[in-house]
């Protein structure tokens, strides 16, 4: 269905994914990933023209409760468990260069 | 080993406390836990504590619940407030939740007492819990072969006798599968049975947690504390938790049960002995046997490895060193994400991960993801289609029995293949669950697997009961 998968296709993977790999990890899930999708092609030569896909056993729908205030959990609670945190918020480095 | 329905009803009764109970299974840990690596954490004075309530509630002649004073196992990717949980990940490393899963909370208002965090293929990824970060677990039955997985840690408790009863969750087949390999029960819920509310998603269209014991009985008991609806979770199903204990003597007389070879063919011959041993202990038991053939099915496994990944890529966007766990510095944001994940995560869930963003970039989705959820489509259907003819299907649990540390752990593909008759009951959302029967080489377990329609559990455990007798296990 595909051509196969390629080193190149791999490494455009992890940098999407946020992941650095190692040449070696780059050859071996080139190798790992291709052999799955391999597996996958078998579903290729189906016609499935006309099938709905179907994304959730039982098909999601919109779930709405009554619109009282109930207890929250404890923010000071969530932001110890944070590598990092500052007047209430999660800290982070810095997202945005200095000015022009 | 007492059963749980025994160690409720003998606290209930003050024929034993539930303070005792929990020295026996601290000191069935403390013996081969350092063997075996079935927990990552126990929690001895958080279960000493609740143990200590129970046996204060029936000396004050308070009526306690259906699990009082019974010592527990949970996985580690269910919270529990102020109790380390990894999901066997160095990402998670040091995190305590602060709330804990309803399925802990509703185990600990009907009497439970939660003894500790078993280890798991890290985020329930794999089949033989060697993806754990921590180290894999031993199968208790024979050391040198693994307990399955992802829920290896959960299912040895039980089979070790340190807990009478554990939890799992099943993506693929993650109860079922260990279940089957450490001579257990183990069940895999209608999705939507019970609340997910706290537990660390995978995939959530195809995740469910599950109860583990050594009898069917225990996994009804179990399954009836924790199913029901629950608010916090928007896929729980609407209706309260069903009846399942008073069920299971009910038999199998005039029902049909599909013998389906998809979910068979290509066993061993020890496993396909069993099958067909299970088939005629049913049909002694007043079944009818109607052999069928499935061949949707088939497609199960090509599926579950394109839709479970693409799920688990979106869900493990989150870990990113922000809000939780483990962060490794970086001159920027995203530096610091990039460094945390690639430290963070093990090889097996990034090859997940990296699948999954593989199946769900431009240019990919409709060959990959696109085409999948239209074979789950096929695969719904198909047992929609068999289940106007069947009460209940029967097939095997595992093509094998328990395999050795190393033999599959280099080829992801062999690995994969271990779920293939457990894989197409979740994308339909069906139940299913696995008991043993019989046993195959080296006298290893062997599990078949009986698999109904959604909402079905009463039957399912009736036709393992009948199974269980017929195995000579009770």
């Amino acid at each position: 269905m595909t051509t196969p998968l390629q080193r190149a296709d791999v490494a455009r993977v992890a940098r999407l994914a946020r992941l650095t790999l190692t040449d070696e990890e780059l050859d071996l899930f080139t190798e790992q990933l291709g052999n799955v999708l391999e597996h996958a092609n078998d579903m290729s030569a189906l016609d499935l023209e006309g099938v709905e896909p179907t994304a959730h056993p039982f098909g999601l729908i919109n779930v709405f409760r009554p619109d009282v205030v109930t207890p929250s959990l404890d923010r000071d609670e969530f932001l110890r468990e944070a590598p990092d945190a500052e007047s209430g918020r999660f800290a982070v480095p810095r997202i945005l260069g200095e000015a022009p | 080993m007492k059963t749980a329905l025994q160690i409720a009803a003998d606290v209930q009764s003050g024929a034993t406390s539930a303070a005792d109970e929990l020295d026996r299974t601290l000191g069935a840990i403390d013996a081969r836990n350092e063997e075996l690596n079935v927990f990552l954490h126990v929690d001895r004075d958080g279960a000493r504590a609740m143990a200590h309530a129970v046996d204060a509630a029936v000396a004050r002649g308070e009526q306690v619940g259906p699990l009082a004073g019974v010592p527990i196992a949970i996985k580690d990717n269910l919270c529990q407030r102020g109790i380390p949980t990894t999901c066997s990940s160095k990402i998670l490393e040091g995190w305590r939740p602060p709330y804990s899963a309803t399925v802990i909370d509703r185990l600990v208002a009907a009497g439970a007492v939660p003894v500790g965090k078993t280890n798991l293929d890290e985020f329930a990824m794999g089949s033989s819990t060697e993806n754990s970060a921590y180290g894999p677990t031993r199968n208790p039955l024979d050391p040198s072969r693994v307990p399955g997985g992802s829920s290896g840690g959960s299912a040895a408790a039980v089979a070790a006798n340190m807990t009478s009863i554990s939890l799992g969750s099943d993506t693929g087949g993650s109860i079922r599968q260990p279940a089957a390999l450490c001579g257990i029960v183990g069940v895999k819920p209608t999705y939507g049975l019970v609340s997910r509310y706290g537990m660390i998603a995978f995939s959530s269209s195809l995740d469910q947690i599950g109860p583990f014991s050594s009898t069917v009985a225990d996994s009804a008991l179990l399954l009836e504390v924790i199913a029901g609806h629950d608010p916090y979770d928007s896929t729980s199903l609407p209706e309260p938790a069903p009846s399942l204990v008073a069920h299971v003597d009910d038999g199998v007389a005039g029902k049909r049960i599909g013998l389906v070879k998809e979910l068979y063919e290509g066993s061993s011959p020890a496993v396909i002995a069993a099958v067909m041993g299970a088939a005629e202990a049913l049909r002694e038991a007043g079944a009818t046997i109607v052999e069928l053939s499935i061949p949707e099915l088939r497609l199960g496994l090509s599926a579950y490895y394109l839709i479970a990944p693409a799920e688990a890529s979106s869900n493990l966007a989150r870990y990113d060193g922000v809000r939780f766990g483990r962060r490794v510095d970086g001159e920027d944001v995203t530096a610091m994400m990039e460094a945390t994940r690639t430290a963070g995560f093990g090889a097996e869930v990034k090859r997940r991960i990296m699948l999954g963003t593989y199946a769900l970039s431009a240019g990919y989705y409709d060959a990959y993801y696109g085409q999948a959820l239209k074979v789950r489509t096929l695969t719904v259907n198909a047992f929609a289609r068999a289940y106007r003819e069947v009460d209940v299907i029967l097939g095997a649990t595992t093509p094998d029995v328990a395999f050795s540390f190393g033999e599959k752990a280099a080829d992801p593909m062999a690995m994969y293949l271990n779920d293939v008759f457990t894989i197409p009951t979740n994308l339909a959302g069906d139940p299913a669950l696995s008991v043993p029967f019989g046993r195959g080489d080296h006298e290893l377990p062997i599990g078949v697997q009986l698999l109904g329609p959604g909402r079905s559990e009463a039957q399912l455990f009736a036709a393992a009961r009948v199974l269980e007798i017929a195995d000579g296990r009770a």
